[in-house]
């Protein structure tokens, strides 16, 4: 039998029982659905943490400031900035497989251009800064050792204050004052886009260190060498755990806490989180797979089922069209193609509601939302498959059937 | 040279209760543009034999050619060829299919045997023509009386041209009034060189037919020529 006409027998047979047709399809539906959002949910969640790994830099550990104890009070975590550049150039000297160790200072501050300002992060960075978080100038340069070592009274400005202070203009070798200072602008940074915490990473300026200390942080630092963090990169991700621990040891030894004494900083492994959310959408996608399995299994049976249904109530169908020259291999393709029709709307339904529900998920969770071509495809491959499979029984049952018999029955 | 040669034509079936000798070595020889009328009582082997000649069974013993093939030794798919090809049936019960119209209905047997989209619609319309339901093309099997109904499986039997017409109780679902309108059809279609075997049990079909064959017990009783067969006649198709 032509395809074409086994197809449009296929939608009026379906078309004849359209409710019994859709309740069948319901299984499909949600097999389908539960697969396009699984695919969906874990490359999305691959995707923010690739995007987290990106805007941050990879293989990174921060180094924080811990608590204090003052005379027997404790004061929170960064109550005190026990840091120092020393101690960031120990790690880089000392610490295997580190690449790098960037001291930094923060705050915020009013960045003013002839008659415009701006509100934004200063940072006071080192030389480190740049390949720790790998990011770079788009135009102009970026520091050079002696400005660092000097303390020089320049200035980087981020994509979004460039443009918001000097708009299409070129804000190379433009003076902004902050704080009064007058900082000569020698780079705007390349564009980082938003962090995985919705965060504008453009939204910055950054100094060297020491002028940042000095001039436009008005922190009170404890010491004169003392920063804010250090952000430490690591060669490869398997230098990162061992790395934590002989930076724990050094920075004890270098802050002279000994024996039970607690520690006066905090180390933070930042593939961690990444690995965390990774791990979280792994949980999920394996969920959505069982209940993607066992739908598709349940809505095959149902196929199955209402397949068999079908057939019984075709038989003279079926035995009339055998009389009139049909053989038994057009009356399997009729029947299979029908209950591949069923399952491939369903599949396709199944296509609608998983994007939907990928679509909430990642509006709740805050994660970019990804229907893949791949995903309905391999949807659409599956829920094909389930018709073939399950449809098949019942087809190989009409198309086995006595034709006078067929004919006889009521 | 005869339409149907049946040789010692057999069906036996082994059933729990036993065997059960449907049709017991017939030999029958049926022309082209011959009406036969098959007659008997229930369980007389009229039904088996039609089943056979229509290619709807195999026989457990003997021969059967039709149309010079020998039937006995297709397959199942062999058999589904030769009843696309050479035999038109018609039914007690119509057996329209009752969602698509009667245009489609007749276009079914061109479906098998592979006709294009445009040569299925020409012909049904054509043999729907032939039956006087050209107006009716596009009514489905519900919109039709019964009459109407038995116009359109006629149409449908004789869409691909075949050789042999096998009416099966034509006119058991239909009132008097409209049987003698059917048989009148398949009296006119045999004239235009259609041959029609025709199984019935009412004595009243059987009297429009040229040839009387009667079984019982799985025998042929009686074979009885009504009417001579026209030489003019044998002509197969000419009417078209």
């Amino acid at each position: 039998m032509r395809w074409m006409e086994a197809i449009r027998s296929a939608f009026s047979a379906i078309m004849a029982n359209a409710l019994r047709s859709l309740l069948t399809m319901l299984g499909i539906v949600i097999g389908v659905a539960a697969v396009i959002a699984m695919v969906a949910i874990g490359s999305g969640a691959r995707n923010l943490v690739d995007s987290q790994i990106r805007s941050l830099g990879a293989n990174l550990a921060i180094v924080t400031p811990g608590n204090v104890t003052q005379g027997g009070a404790r004061l929170g975590a960064g109550a005190a900035s026990s840091l120092t550049d020393e101690d960031a150039r120990a790690i880089r000297r000392e610490i295997d497989g580190v690449v790098a160790a960037a001291p930094f200072v923060q705050g915020g501050a009013q960045v003013v251009a002839g008659g415009s300002n701006w509100g934004t992060r200063i940072y006071g960075i080192d030389l480190d800064w740049f390949s720790a978080r790998e990011w770079d100038v788009a135009t102009g340069r970026t520091f050079d050792p002696e400005e660092v070592r000097r303390g020089d009274i320049v200035i980087l400005l981020g994509q979004t204050v460039a443009r918001n202070l000097f708009g299409e203009d070129e804000p190379i070798d433009q003076i902004v004052r902050v704080r009064n200072v007058p900082f000569r602008v020698i780079g705007v940074m390349a564009p980082k886009g938003q962090s995985a915490f919705g965060q504008d990473q453009d939204d910055v300026v950054f100094v060297p260190l020491d002028t940042g200390r000095r001039r436009v942080i008005g922190r009170n630092y404890a010491k004169d060498r003392s920063v804010g963090s250090i952000f430490v990169k690591f060669a490869n991700e398997s230098d990162i755990e061992p790395g934590i621990e002989t930076m724990t040891a050094l920075l004890r030894q270098r802050h002279r806490i000994i024996g039970e004494q607690e520690d006066d900083f905090s180390i933070r492994n930042l593939t961690e989180i990444a690995n965390t959310a990774t791990a979280s959408a792994n949980t999920l996608s394996m969920l959505l797979a069982a209940v993607a399995a066992v739908s598709l299994l349940v809505g095959g049976i149902g196929i199955m089922n209402i397949m068999l249904v079908s057939v019984t109530e075709r038989t003279r169908e079926i035995g009339l069209r055998l009389a009139v020259g049909a053989r038994p291999r057009d009356i399997l393709s009729q029947f299979l193609i029908e209950a591949t029709t069923l399952s491939t709307i369903g599949g396709a339904l199944g296509i609608a509601l998983g994007a939907g529900a990928a679509y909430l998920v990642a509006q709740l969770a805050g994660w970019p939302s990804l229907v893949s071509t791949n995903a309905i495809l391999m949807a659409v491959g599956f829920s094909a498959l389930v018709g073939i499979f399950f449809g098949f029984y019942p087809a190989q049952r009409a198309a086995k059937l006595d034709p006078i018999e067929a004919l006889r029955r009521e | 040279m005869a339409l149907i040669e049946t040789r010692d034509l057999s069906r036996i079936y082994d059933l729990d209760a036993g065997r059960v000798v449907a049709l017991d070595s017939v030999s029958l020889d049926i022309d082209q543009g011959d009406f036969v009328a098959v007659m008997g009582p229930s369980g007389s082997g009229k039904s088996t034999f039609m089943n056979l000649i229509g290619c709807l069974d195999r026989p457990t013993g003997g021969q059967y050619r039709l149309a010079g093939t020998a039937v006995e030794s297709l397959d199942a798919a062999g058999l589904a060829r030769l009843r696309n090809r050479e035999i038109g049936f018609v039914f007690q019960q119509f057996n329209l299919l009752p969602r698509v119209d009667a245009l489609g209905n007749v276009e079914l047997p061109m479906i098998y045997a592979g006709f294009d989209r445009r040569t299925r619609r020409e012909r049904a319309l054509q043999a729907l023509g032939r039956v006087g339901l050209a107006d009716r093309a596009h009514h489905r099997p519900m919109q039709l009386s019964g009459g109407q109904q038995q116009r359109v499986a006629i149409a449908r039997a004789l869409v691909n041209s075949p050789s042999l017409l096998l009416a099966d109780e034509p006119t058991g679902a239909l009132d008097s009034r409209t049987a003698n309108e059917i048989m009148a059809l398949f009296q006119e279609l045999n004239r235009e060189g259609v041959t029609i075997v025709l199984v019935t049990h009412d004595a009243e079909v059987g009297r429009h037919a040229h040839r009387l064959v009667r079984f019982r017990d799985g025998r042929v009783m009686e074979d009885h020529r009504q009417t001579p067969v026209d030489a003019r006649d044998l002509a197969p198709e000419a009417a078209e």
